[in-house]
């Protein structure tokens, strides 16, 4: 379990107020001026060697990230430079995951702090923050954070007395979960419709206003500064290799006490719910599946994800993912059927329409999933939903059609008895009253 | 350049091509929808998916991926194949099955790619998504549920266009086309959204339900709305043209028709001329042409030279080279076809020519217009300015603000500015490296103007090894030719109405002021009962261009040739032939006997016209009266009031007054219904 002293996140639960004066106590813009003094590549040499992978969900290497971020400025066709951008997504609509917003509710200035950092070292002219629409509270005391930086001279021109101006700017969301694909942001950041961009280009070679650009998580900002104090090695010393440092798990569904907390990856699922959240409900054997990483990533069912290191090797061995740690939990009083269904009905209510496979296969698989709920279907069409979501996986602009996908096909890998065993029983329930 | 395999083809392809068409240049078709080779690459109907190595393990998109060294590309694994199955699968599931209603079948890409890379049956047994209708104006017509959401008629109307009017709603399944507020859509080149839709969503208003494909016999023509000469073809069933669509011709039009080229067509079978008429006791009788020519034949008698010939702007060559020899014969030298009044000097063709050629203008980088609102009067060569500035082009302008759908900046509209250009315009052309100048019929007209735009290519540097920037833009498919052949007088048709000749033959000319030719015996010959045709004394019916074979000179001096689609109607007869018989009733040798031995006389007095292609004028600036200069002044005014009216074609044709009234006048007919 990881200890108190080792914790990043240090007013996750908001003992203490967000503001300047507090997070200071607890450490935050402590002489962030000598960090930055450490040099552009020094900064970005120790995020990789703390082994910090992208807490967004895909998990790339962020120090391997920022290094792809043009040294010299990048010239346009006028031979005038163009800046480097930092965008930070705190768009976060995925079902399950509730992190970020814990972060900027209670630790806005960890954000902030690392924006500058990260933004200094991808030698970028301002940081702008992609807020999710709906965190309204949250936007409020972001925004608030921001001025309270801005008014101490801790961010804005010579930011902190480093020499380096920088700015960061709030920018809310209108409610799309696409817009928080990076592409996508930046388009909605520019003022257009949120629809992903074509890769390549990547966002390092022409991203926001074509600019060179890169997009991090919340999360993944947040833990900079700390990583920088505290050393690579402390944060590389967490987790097993390739899987190193803490991270948020966000817990919900049937457990005690669900909750956000920060723990060690790798922890294995057991202990997390045992130290954290007083147990599953009703008890162990009641566990029946759990989807470990966020509503994309396909679900695990219970002797399997039990013993289980919770980290991003240990969940892609089962044939899931980390995610962004979102651990929904589902005892057997679960109708897991209709828990993908529901998933599948968000995706298709947010595919945003610009690509054939998403925007067609994902309403084909929401009507044959909500078939399959009441069993209203053929057996042979278990086969043909799973070939479907083939058709969509892969074939897309972005991960949105993946992570359509993937729920049904962790469904069907594990669940395909209980969805036979619910269209026998249709069937024969209309046989009956034929009869 | 990167060298490739494809199916184990190796192949080097240039540098900068994505891989789709590394695929096409080895020969391996590629299915597609969103693509299309002048629009911006939208990759979003993932028909073109290919493997490609190395990369991850699955399908790319090739439009989208640049070809690189060393890449394997495989289009025919059962990975692709089934990526394309799978694809065309979920376009199909809610395209609506109604193929025998639909306008597109028959050159439907949905259709030909199903077939070809479909399944062939569907596994979906739900309800089709059905879309409501859009309204998009008089030009297009929607059956909104059969849109595939390629995009194509957004990126269109916004990169090629320049109109903001077409965007997508809503998203995921629920995606909709639309213009927003259902208006028309403001923009004279909406008809080519009907072309680029593969499928029957966008398709053609005014020829909904008229003909198939397949019944349709093609006609390589040439367009005669306005200067640009546009490569088109002309679809005619029977004795009727159906419909105009462009041909692809990168120097000219691209692969684009404006809606006036498209959609005159209707106005082909309406007000026609077809039986001659003669004026009697001050209305105008119907006769038989011996009786028609007989009438004439007795004026040119006693004419004794007073002969003159006004030649319209929808006139070929040809005839006005037998015009030009029947008035020859009967003494008279007396040609003009600047009908309005245009008096410019044309002692060297260059130099009232566009120079740099029309595909030339997209390598201009600094542009100024004087007196020209290029988006009517050559909406073609308005495109080429957009992709222009979009190579870093800067445009000025001197004339009425107008929207160009483009950056203008405008100085005003004096004529006066062209001599004294503010400091703006002059330091951006001192650096420039193409610049260019566009001369418009507006400013024309205007004393001095020609002097004074003719003084910039020293003052702008508009002439250098390899370019030459000074253009002039011509409203009139027949001017170049005319020009050419000598229907051009010192004063303009001034000099011919102070001459009062005894007879004028007008052919197809009906922007004349025809007040100032009361003492004349005025034929008309012409195709349409326009105003020439109310003003004469006799009427000549006359083939319009879709009716004969043609020779025709587009504003950059380009010679093109146009084939005959169908016969004219009724009595009608080709003019060059009307002239031949004509010039046998004055009992005159116009020295031709068929339409080849015309052709072949007019090569043999204008070999340029002989030779498809560029004319190739020599350019000297001509040396003009000082005086005029010295009078240089005046308000600039556009010679074009309605888009959609310019000539007799149009404003008989129905389409184009829809055009004129919802598109250009729609805000006052709102206003009136309130």
């Amino acid at each position: 379990m990881l200890a108190d002293k080792d914790r990043i996140f240090t007013n996750l639960y908001g003992f203490q107020p967000f503001g300047l004066d507090a997070a200071r106590k607890r450490g935050d813009w402590d002489d962030t001026k000598a960090l930055m003094a450490r040099g552009q590549d020094a900064v970005i040499e120790d995020i990789k060697a703390s082994g910090l992978r992208g807490r967004g969900g895909a998990g790339f290497p962020t120090g391997l990230k920022w290094s792809f971020m043009p040294k010299e400025p990048v010239k346009d066709r006028n031979g005038n430079p163009r800046p480097n951008f930092l965008v930070i997504n705190a768009d976060e609509s995925e079902p399950g995951s509730c992190k970020d917003r814990e972060i900027i509710r209670h630790d806005p200035h960890k954000l902030i702090e690392g924006a500058l950092i990260a933004g200094f070292a991808m030698r970028a002219r301002a940081a702008y923050i992609y807020i999710r629409g709906e965190y309204i509270f949250e936007a409020k005391v972001l925004q608030q954070a921001i001025d309270e930086a801005y008014a101490a001279g801790l961010i804005g021109k010579n930011a902190s007395k480093s020499g380096y101006d920088f700015d960061v700017f709030m920018h809310r969301g209108a409610g799309a979960y696409i817009c928080g694909e990076e592409t996508a942001m930046l388009e909605s950041l520019e003022g257009k419709k949120g629809q992903p961009r074509l890769k390549p280009p990547f966002p390092a070679g022409a991203g926001l206003y074509g600019c060179p650009t890169t997009v991090n998580n919340v999360e993944s900002i947040a833990v900079v500064p700390t990583i920088l104090r505290r050393g690579p090695a402390w944060f590389a010393g967490f987790g097993r290799e390739k899987n190193q440092g803490t991270k948020l798990f966000q817990i919900s569904g049937h457990v005690e006490k669900p909750c956000v907390v920060e723990e060690e990856m790798g922890i294995p699922f057991r202990d997390l719910i045992e130290k954290h959240c007083g147990g599953i409900r009703g008890g162990w054997d009641n566990l029946l599946a759990v989807i470990p990483g966020g509503s994309s990533v396909p679900l695990v069912p219970a002797h399997e994800i039990i013993d289980a290191p919770m980290d991003f090797d240990g969940l892609s061995a089962l044939k899931s993912g980390l995610g962004t740690a979102a651990v929904i939990v589902m005892d057997k009083s679960t109708d897991i059927v209709r828990a993908i269904s529901r998933l599948s009905y968000f995706y298709k209510h947010e595919s945003c329409g610009q690509c054939t496979p998403c925007r067609e296969g994902t309403g084909w698989m929401w009507r044959v999933m909500e078939r399959l709920r009441t069993g209203d279907a053929e057996i042979s069409e278990i086969d043909m939903l799973l070939q479907v979501t083939k058709q969509v996986e892969g074939h897309t602009i972005c991960a949105l059609g993946d992570a359509a996908a993937w729920p049904i096909q962790g469904l069907i890998r594990h669940f395909r008895p209980e969805i036979e065993r619910r269209i026998e029983a249709h069937s024969g329930a209309m046989m009956e009253a034929a009869e | 350049m990167p060298n490739v395999t494809v199916d184990g083809i190796p192949i080097a392809v240039p540098d900068g091509a994505t891989v789709l068409q590394a695929c096409e240049l080895a020969g391996k078709e590629i299915p597609r929808f969103c693509y299309h080779e002048r629009l911006s690459i939208a990759g979003n109907c993932r028909m073109c998916l290919v493997e490609v190595k190395p990369g991850p393990p699955k399908p790319q998109a090739s439009c989208a991926l640049p070809a690189t060294e060393g890449q394997e590309i495989r289009t025919d694994t059962p990975m692709v194949k089934h990526a394309r199955e799978g694809v065309m699968e979920f376009l199909l599931i809610n395209h609506p099955l109604d193929c025998p209603i639909c306008d597109q079948g028959g050159e439907c890409d949905l259709q030909d790619q199903s077939i070809a890379y479909g399944r062939g049956h569907s596994r979906y047994d739900a309800n089709k998504r059905a879309v409501t209708e859009k309204y998009m104006g008089p030009i297009v017509k929607t059956v909104m549920t059969r849109c595939i959401q390629c995009t194509r008629c957004i990126r269109f109307a916004e990169e090629v266009a320049g109109v903001e009017d077409i965007g997508a709603l809503y998203r995921g399944e629920d995606m909709q086309i639309t213009t927003y507020l259902e208006h028309a859509i403001q923009s004279e080149l909406a008809g080519n959204v009907v072309d680029l839709c593969p499928v029957g969503a966008l398709t053609s208003k005014p020829y909904a339900f008229e003909a198939r494909p397949w019944e349709l016999k093609k006609t390589l023509a040439i367009d005669v709305m306005d200067g640009v000469g546009s490569n088109i073809r002309l679809d005619s069933r029977g004795r009727q043209v159906l419909r105009v669509l462009p041909r692809i011709n990168e120097d000219v039009n691209e692969e684009w028709a404006h809606d006036k080229t498209r959609h005159h067509v209707d106005g082909l079978v309406r007000r026609r001329l077809d039986k001659p008429f003669v004026r009697q006791g001050g209305k105008l009788v119907a006769a038989s042409w011996d009786e028609a020519f007989a009438a004439i034949a007795k004026v040119a008698r006693s004419a004794k030279g007073s002969v003159a010939a006004i030649a319209g702007d929808q006139v070929d060559c040809e005839t006005m080279f037998a015009a030009k020899s029947l008035v020859k014969a009967l003494g008279s030298d007396m040609l003009e076809g600047r009908q309005t009044g245009l008096a410019y000097d044309v002692s060297n063709l260059g130099a009232v020519n566009f120079n740099s050629t029309i595909a030339g203008v997209e390598d201009a980088d600094a542009i100024l217009l004087i007196g020209s609102n290029l988006r009517w009067e050559a909406p073609l060569i308005n495109t080429r300015v957009r992709k222009a500035i979009k190579r870093g082009a800067r445009v000025f302008g001197i004339g009425p603000e107008v929207d160009l759908t483009y950056a203008v900046e405008w100085f005003g509209n004096d004529a006066s500015l062209i001599a004294k250009l503010p400091k703006a315009a002059t330091d951006a052309f001192k650096d420039a490296k193409r610049p260019m100048v566009i001369v418009g019929g507006g400013a024309l007209k205007l004393d001095g103007v020609q002097g004074a735009a003719m003084g910039l290519i020293k003052t702008l540097k508009l002439v250098s090894e390899g370019w030459n920037g000074f253009n002039v833009v011509h409203t009139s498919a027949s001017r170049m030719g005319g020009l050419m052949l000598g229907f051009a007088q010192t004063g303009g048709i001034a000099d011919i109405v102070a001459a009062k000749p005894r007879l004028a033959f007008f052919l197809g000319a009906d922007e004349v002021d025809y007040s100032g030719f009361e003492g004349s015996f005025k034929v008309y010959i012409g195709h349409h009962g326009d105003a020439g045709a109310h003003a004469a004394d006799v009427v000549l019916p006359g083939a319009s261009y879709a009716e004969k074979h043609g020779t025709w000179v587009n504003t950059e001096g380009r010679v093109q040739y146009s084939d005959k689609a169908v016969f004219a109607p009724g009595d009608a007869r080709e003019d060059w032939s009307i002239l031949r018989a004509l010039a046998d009733a004055c009992g005159v040798d116009v020295g031709f006997d068929s339409f080849d031995g015309l052709r072949a006389a007019m090569i043999t007095a204008v070999p340029a016209l002989g030779r498809e292609g560029l004319a190739g004028y020599d350019f000297s600036a001509p040396k003009l009266d000082a005086k005029a200069q010295m009078k240089l002044g005046g308000e600039i005014a556009y010679p074009i009031a309605d888009f959609y009216l310019t000539n007799a074609i149009c404003r008989a044709s129905p389409t184009m007054q829809r055009c004129s009234s919802e598109i250009l006048h729609g805000d006052e007919m709102l206003e009136a219904a309130e």
